[in-house]
């Protein structure tokens, strides 16, 4: 709730520092000329400093919320317990009541501490030594060293001079005391508004253990082996399914027979999402590489060849007259008509199956893998390393974007003609 | 023997829900080679079938098509069109796109070069050879689908509203354009336009279609064709007929447009 109002604040404040402020200085460009902007969709430009903001935002909040180092320490927010701390409890036995003192270290889970040492005192509560880890709760038996112990009907009555039953709770510098149902103090260490490294380490650590991993690798394998196994595998699925949808879709867009024949299965295979047939893929042909591959291939095979159709399909019907009337033959019109004039639909379909092969090999991976960005990221979260499981989720996105970005890049240079038909 | 016959031609769409449409009913026309046919009428008249009829893209429902002494079946290269906008192929250049029909029958490069550099002079597009075919305007775009139509030769050019999409300025000069084409290449020509002044300007012949059935109702001889090559348009819309001439034809389509829609009045 807090980082959601912090995250909010700093959106509505940067909107208005960066429009308000910052742009009044700068000379209008020309969409500011229009007199209309709302509701023309061409007029909305992403603002960069806003993209520039939101993400320096992500990692401002990341730090913030992890203590990170890389922030000055006014911009923690506030950080869970450490030290030490004590408070008294209240035994009552038989009538009489005693106090004692019980010393608690709270440490980091990382850190080894011993129990601190303690003069017992006088009367017949002792006082007691404990520790803590920051972040998790301890009980603590007080009555194990004192005269008289539960068995003896001694219980906790009060701590810091409060009045307490089963059930209840006191704070005290540090944290709280919460009784037990069978009378016994539990002390809970404050928490702060830190997250625990535990569910999610600070942006430095994950950047150190990037750095280990890419030169020491992980379970056997460098990252980059298990980055590019998952990208060898997405290539080589895609490729086949390209190489064989690709025909297919032509032949769908071309010929009553093959439209026929071919039209149930596309179309009940289209929306059987890729992750369905893992299991299927795995009992067929195990969880090798011919398994991922066979599951990618089929992942690329129905978008390229419902790309392919389409793109046929979409052909002008007066491109195809003129070539006729300009002496083409058949085969000239595919060549030279056709298949040029499926090109833009076509490489819309591969940005998709790459995509959608992407995230599908992930997923295989995180089921069953040797190596592979997903079989990374699933080993991780098994020994709690999230700091790699984070490094591990970064990468497959940016490298999902990368991929993006690369066909974006082919379609325009390949493709230039792409909407203007 | 030389020209296009068009004999006795019917067509007749069933359409999917049981119905027809009876878009020609026993149209016969002669054009001997070289001559230059507009086609006028209604929306709906059956102009644009009976071009696909004459250059191969429908097979008429009865009647037949000799050109040239051999019937028509097809598509062929000796039917050239110019379609009103769209066809031209957006991934070839300029040139590629005028050099469409000449690199099909594999004429060698370099005669292939020098016809595409003349046509690109005549129709003045010389400097836009490399260019992309969206980088055009719409006359541009035009004027290429003129170019890349001469460029394979054909007996006959038939033009479905080509000129359809075009401000009055530049329609004016590519009207110009179309006749001094017409006088120095010789071919044949059938153009259908829905503008009466075009009509006139670009017909020795001009044909008045009308609807329901598709049909030829009128047929006129003009001079205004010979006049216009290499003149000023808008002087040979100064003749003493062109202006009864257009009255005459303006209300005869009227009429049938007036026609037409008290019958789908009365059908309502
Ligand atoms: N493929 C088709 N299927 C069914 N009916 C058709 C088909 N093509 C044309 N028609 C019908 O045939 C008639 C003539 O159509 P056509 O396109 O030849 O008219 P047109 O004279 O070219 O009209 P416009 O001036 O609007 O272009 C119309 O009634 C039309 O609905
Ligand atoms: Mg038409």
């Amino acid at each position: 709730m807090i980082p959601l109002l912090i995250y909010i604040a700093i959106f509505i404040a940067a909107f208005f520092i960066v429009t308000k402020v910052v742009q009044k200085a700068v000379p209008a460009d020309y969409t500011s000329l229009k007199t209309v902007t709302f509701g023309d969709e061409s007029a909305v430009r992403p603002n960069r400093a806003a993209g520039i903001i939101s993400i320096l935002t992500i990692f401002l909040m990341w730090g913030i919320f992890t203590g990170s180092n890389l922030l000055p320490g006014f911009l923690h927010a506030p950080g869970p317990f450490e030290g030490t701390t004590t408070f008294t409890y209240t035994a009552e036995a038989n009538g009489e009541t005693d106090d004692a003192e019980v010393t608690v270290i709270v440490h980091p889970r990382e850190v080894e501490t011993n129990t601190p040492e303690v003069d017992p005192g006088d009367g017949f509560a002792k006082n007691d030594g404990a520790k803590v880890a920051q972040w998790r709760t301890g009980l603590i038996n007080v009555d194990r060293n004192d005269d008289l112990t539960k068995s003896d009907g001694a219980q906790v009555v009060a701590i810091n001079g409060e009045a307490i039953a089963p059930g209840e709770t006191v704070y005290i510098d540090g944290g709280s005391v919460t009784l037990s149902d069978k009378g016994t103090p539990n002390f809970e260490p404050t928490r702060g508004w830190q997250m625990e490294p535990l569910y999610l380490p600070a942006p430095e650590e994950v950047w150190t253990r990037t750095i280990t991993i890419a030169s020491e690798g992980f379970r056997n394998f460098t990252l980059v082996e298990h980055l590019g196994y998952s990208l060898f595998r997405v290539i080589v699925g895609f490729l086949i399914g390209a190489l064989v949808g690709i025909p297919l879709g032509y032949a769908m867009g071309l010929s009553n027979w093959f439209r026929g024949w071919f039209d149930p299965i596309v179309e009940f295979m289209r929306p059987v999402p890729p992750l369905a047939l893992i299991p299927l893929v795995i009992i067929w042909a195990g969880i090798g590489e011919t398994g991922k591959i066979i599951l990618l291939f089929l992942a690329a095979l129905w978008i390229m060849a419902i790309a392919a159709r389409a793109g046929v399909s979409g052909v002008k019907i007066s491109k195809v007259h003129a070539a006729y009337s300009l002496g083409a033959s058949k085969w000239q019109i595919m060549r030279h008509v056709i298949i040029p004039n499926s090109l833009p639909e076509i490489f819309t379909g591969a940005r998709v199956a790459m995509g959608v092969c992407w995230g599908t090999v992930v997923a295989a991976e995180l089921v069953a893998a040797e190596q592979g960005a997903g079989m990374m990221i699933m080993t991780a979260s098994k020994f709690q390393n999230t700091d790699i499981v984070i490094m591990g989720i970064i990468l497959i996105g940016v490298i999902g974007f990368g991929i993006d970005m690369l066909m974006r890049w082919a379609e325009r240079i390949l493709v230039p003609w792409k909407g203007k038909g | 023997m030389t020209g296009l016959s068009i004999q006795n031609l019917s067509m007749r769409f069933e359409l999917p829900n049981g119905g027809a449409v009876q878009a020609l009913q026993d149209v016969s026309l002669d054009l001997k080679e070289g001559e230059l046919l507009s086609v006028l009428g209604p929306s709906g008249c059956g102009k644009t079938t009976l071009l696909n009829i004459v250059a191969g893209f429908l097979a008429p429902t009865e009647g037949k098509l000799i050109m040239n002494g051999h019937e028509v079946h097809g598509p062929d290269a000796e039917r050239g069109m110019v379609f009103q906008q769209g066809a031209l192929f957006e991934w070839m250049s300029v040139r590629e796109n005028v050099a469409f029909g000449p690199s099909m029958k594999g004429m060698p490069k370099g005669e292939k070069a020098e016809i595409v550099d003349h046509l690109l002079d005549v129709v003045g597009l010389q400097d836009f050879k490399e260019k992309a075919i969206y980088e055009l305007s719409g006359g541009m775009q035009q004027r290429v689908a003129l170019a890349r139509c001469l460029a394979n030769d054909p007996d006959v050019i038939l033009m479905d509203e080509p000129l359809g999409a075009l401000d009055a300025l530049t329609r004016e000069k590519m009207q110009s354009l179309v006749l001094k084409l017409w006088k120095e290449t010789g071919k044949t020509i059938i153009l259908i336009t829905h503008s009466v002044e075009e009509a006139l300007l670009l017909g020795e012949r001009l044909i008045v279609m009308a609807p329901r059935p598709g049909r030829i109702h009128t047929e006129y001889r003009l001079p205004f064709a010979e006049l216009g090559v290499g003149a000023d348009l808008r002087e040979v819309k100064k003749h003493p007929d062109f202006g009864p001439k257009r009255e005459e034809i303006l209300s005869m389509i009227w009429d049938m447009e007036e026609e037409i829609m008290g019958r789908t009045e009365d059908a309502a």
